[in-house]
């Protein structure tokens, strides 16, 4: 592209420097023009300050890029004084200097000031995510309890829909990872129980592993990093499509037609998967026994039977439904925080991932308190 | 009929800018363009105008070559863009510039941002120009100074249209596709930017093709309008257009708002 170099000369003219251009002066061809200008000029004996006058009409081709460049060799602002070819280079030279204005400089800040800055605005953010997720949470219910008064505003189709998404179509992938998990405890279980002759307690080590925490715990996270991030992608691109203000101006509330369905599903999906997901790990468990310790199916869930009650499998059941509440909420809320861009709902989608899983955590310790002071 | 769609020869002794011929274009079985010829000379601006579903921004992506003809070929600035591959085509690229019609900025990025990833790619400068050459273009195309540090989601539809003009602009392309530039701005804000068209077109050479329905732009600053009919191009001025016979031409151009924007 850079065929002819842009050419500098310099010379004094009754006293005055004035610069004579030539050559190529386009976005391609002025790269490191500036230092060769400043040489050009020390070479003539020009001081900085000194008002120059450029002589543009060797110029051959000219862009706007060029003519800046010119402009700038000249030093003198709007009055600077070209002598140009023709009226087109004058023209140009005319729009450019007509908008030529001192790029704005790039913001540097002390990095000990923005490390400061970055966590008090982080600080803030979190608290008014705090604010604004219960706020959310009450419109929920409040829209909540307005469908019970009225059920037909419940959605059922789209319920359903979502069901299909969120529970059907993630049974293969909880199936096989809690299967895994299982055959892992057991494995592990077999190894460690085996040094004080207690290997027979595999069985309870990875029905109450399972049922208590791994499969609700496990399939929540898979549920999150599926159908939570799914529900903010979802609704955040409906938000920059402006498909939820259309809805808002329509008068459909999307708490309830966006909102409610999705929470809903997850509500029924998750204690279902849960579910689904304790029975492959037992599976996982009885088949990995039946591999290290010679047991057969019929032993491990005699054993089963025997020693695990079941409460321990309902700690875990009653734990879904609030995970899949939480889940669903905290996606939902975050699509609706999209503001504008494409970029935007990225950042939103990992950010309702990794809040989903931080409060599915959170709470299941709140659980384990609250079950250990009632005693199952 | 003269030579590439045009009812009476304009060319004049000047150079092509883009030339079309034999283009056709189809999706599935449906033939959009068929058997099209399309010329723009050097240093014109062109308003492509024809009624919905006529393919208008299929014909503009065609040329820019987002959208693959079934047959012929287009030349741009001498070159034949379609068996163009790697550094001619980059080279090709660097000389035109286009606008989409909802700006399509980055928005991950700033405008000033928007407006040098060209020029980083295409044209190896010192920061600083560059900030400085974004800084230029953002002012040219009659945006507030400030407006380089938003991101495109802070700007107004209008704001966004000249940002994305601007990055258009920032390589001086040679040739300028614009889809649909005035649509959605103020009469005042429209006005202007035809102003802007103008003027850069005279004071760069530029050549421009505008895919556009506002028949002020196209009496304001057009110099021949090309008319999509029946799966073809017809190029003419505004006095051709006005004289010919077609129904649709007819009723575009002698219609209640064809009519009041030439009382001036």
């Amino acid at each position: 592209m850079a065929e002819a170099e842009p050419t500098i000369r310099c010379t004094m003219q009754s006293g005055k420097p004035v610069v004579e251009v030539g050559g190529t002066w386009t976005i391609f061809s002025v790269r490191g023009i500036r230092q060769k200008a400043e040489k050009a000029l020390q070479a003539a004996g020009a001081g900085k300050a000194e008002p120059r006058s450029v002589d543009a009409r060797s110029v051959e081709q000219l862009d706007t890029a060029g003519a800046l460049e010119i402009l700038a060799l000249v030093g003198g602002g709007p009055n600077a004084e070209v002598m140009t070819k023709d009226q087109a280079q004058a023209d140009l030279f005319d729009v450019v200097r007509k908008n030529m204005c001192v790029a704005p400089p790039e913001h540097r800040v002390n990095w000990f000031a923005h490390w400061l800055e970055e966590i008090g605005r982080n600080a803030l953010g979190f608290y008014a995510q705090a604010v604004n997720l219960c706020a959310f949470f009450g419109e929920i219910l409040v829209v909540f309890v307005e469908a019970c008064l009225q059920p037909k505003r419940f959605r059922i189709n789209a319920v359903i829909r979502q069901m299909y998404e969120v529970w059907i179509r993630a049974l293969v992938i909880v199936g096989i990872l809690c299967f895994l998990i299982g055959v892992v405890i057991a494995y592990q279980g077999v190894q460690q129980l085996k040094q004080f002759g207690a290997e027979t307690f595999t069985v309870e080590a990875v029905a109450i592993g399972m049922f208590r925490e791994l499969g609700v715990l496990l399939t929540a996270i898979i549920v999150a990093g599926r159908s939570g991030s799914a529900f903010t992608a979802q609704i955040g691109t409906m938000q920059v499509n402006q498909e939820v203000d259309a809805m808002r101006t329509i008068g459909l509330n999307p708490v309830e037609w966006l909102v409610l369905p999705r929470i809903m599903a997850l509500v029924f999906a998750m204690p279902l998967l849960a579910f689904w997901g304790n029975m492959t790990g037992l599976l996982g468990g009885a088949v990995a026994c039946t591999v290290y310790l010679d047991f057969t199916f019929v032993q491990f869930f005699d054993r089963l039977r025997d020693t695990v009650g079941i409460w321990h499998f309902y700690t875990g059941m009653i734990k879904a439904p609030v995970f899949g509440i939480v889940i669903a909420t905290i996606g939902c809320f975050e699509g609706l925080q999209v503001k504008g861009s494409a970029e935007s709902v990225g950042q939103l989608t990992t950010k309702s991932v990794v809040e989903a899983i931080f409060c599915v955590i959170v709470l299941d310790a709140i659980f384990s308190i609250i079950f250990l002071l009632a005693g199952v | 009929m003269a030579d590439g769609g045009q009812l009476v020869d304009h060319q004049n002794g000047r150079g092509v800018a883009l030339r079309l011929r034999g283009i056709r274009t189809q999706f599935g079985d449906n033939i959009i363009h068929d058997n099209l010829d399309f010329d723009v000379f050097k240093g014109e601006i062109v308003g492509l105008v024809g009624g919905s579903g006529t393919g208008k921004s299929v014909l503009l992506r065609t040329i820019v070559g987002l959208n693959e003809a079934r047959k012929g070929t287009i030349e741009m600035l001498g070159v034949d863009a379609s068996t163009l591959h790697g550094k001619a085509k980059r080279h090709l690229l660097a000389r035109t510039g286009v606008q989409f019609q909802d700006g399509a900025l980055f928005s991950s990025l700033n405008v000033t941002e928007n407006i040098i990833v060209p020029i980083r790619e295409h044209a190896e400068l010192e920061e600083p120009t560059m900030r400085e050459i974004a800084a230029l273009k953002v002012a040219l195309v009659g945006l507030p100074a400030d407006t380089g540090e938003k991101k495109p989601s802070e700007l107004s539809g209008g704001m966004r249209k000249r940002a994305s003009l601007a990055r258009a602009l920032a390589l001086d392309p040679e040739l300028l596709f614009l889809d649909e530039p005035t649509a959605g701005l103020d009469p005042i804000g429209a006005a202007h930017y035809d102003e802007l068209v103008k003027g850069l077109c005279h004071s760069l050479g530029l050549t421009v093709l505008m895919v556009t329905h506002d028949l002020d732009s196209l009496n304001a600053i057009c110099d021949r309008i090309a008319v999509l009919l029946d799966k073809r191009v017809v190029v003419g001025t505004m006095e051709e257009m006005l004289a010919y016979d077609h129904p649709w031409v007819r009723e575009y151009f002698h219609g209640p708002r064809g009519r009041a924007s030439r009382q001036e």
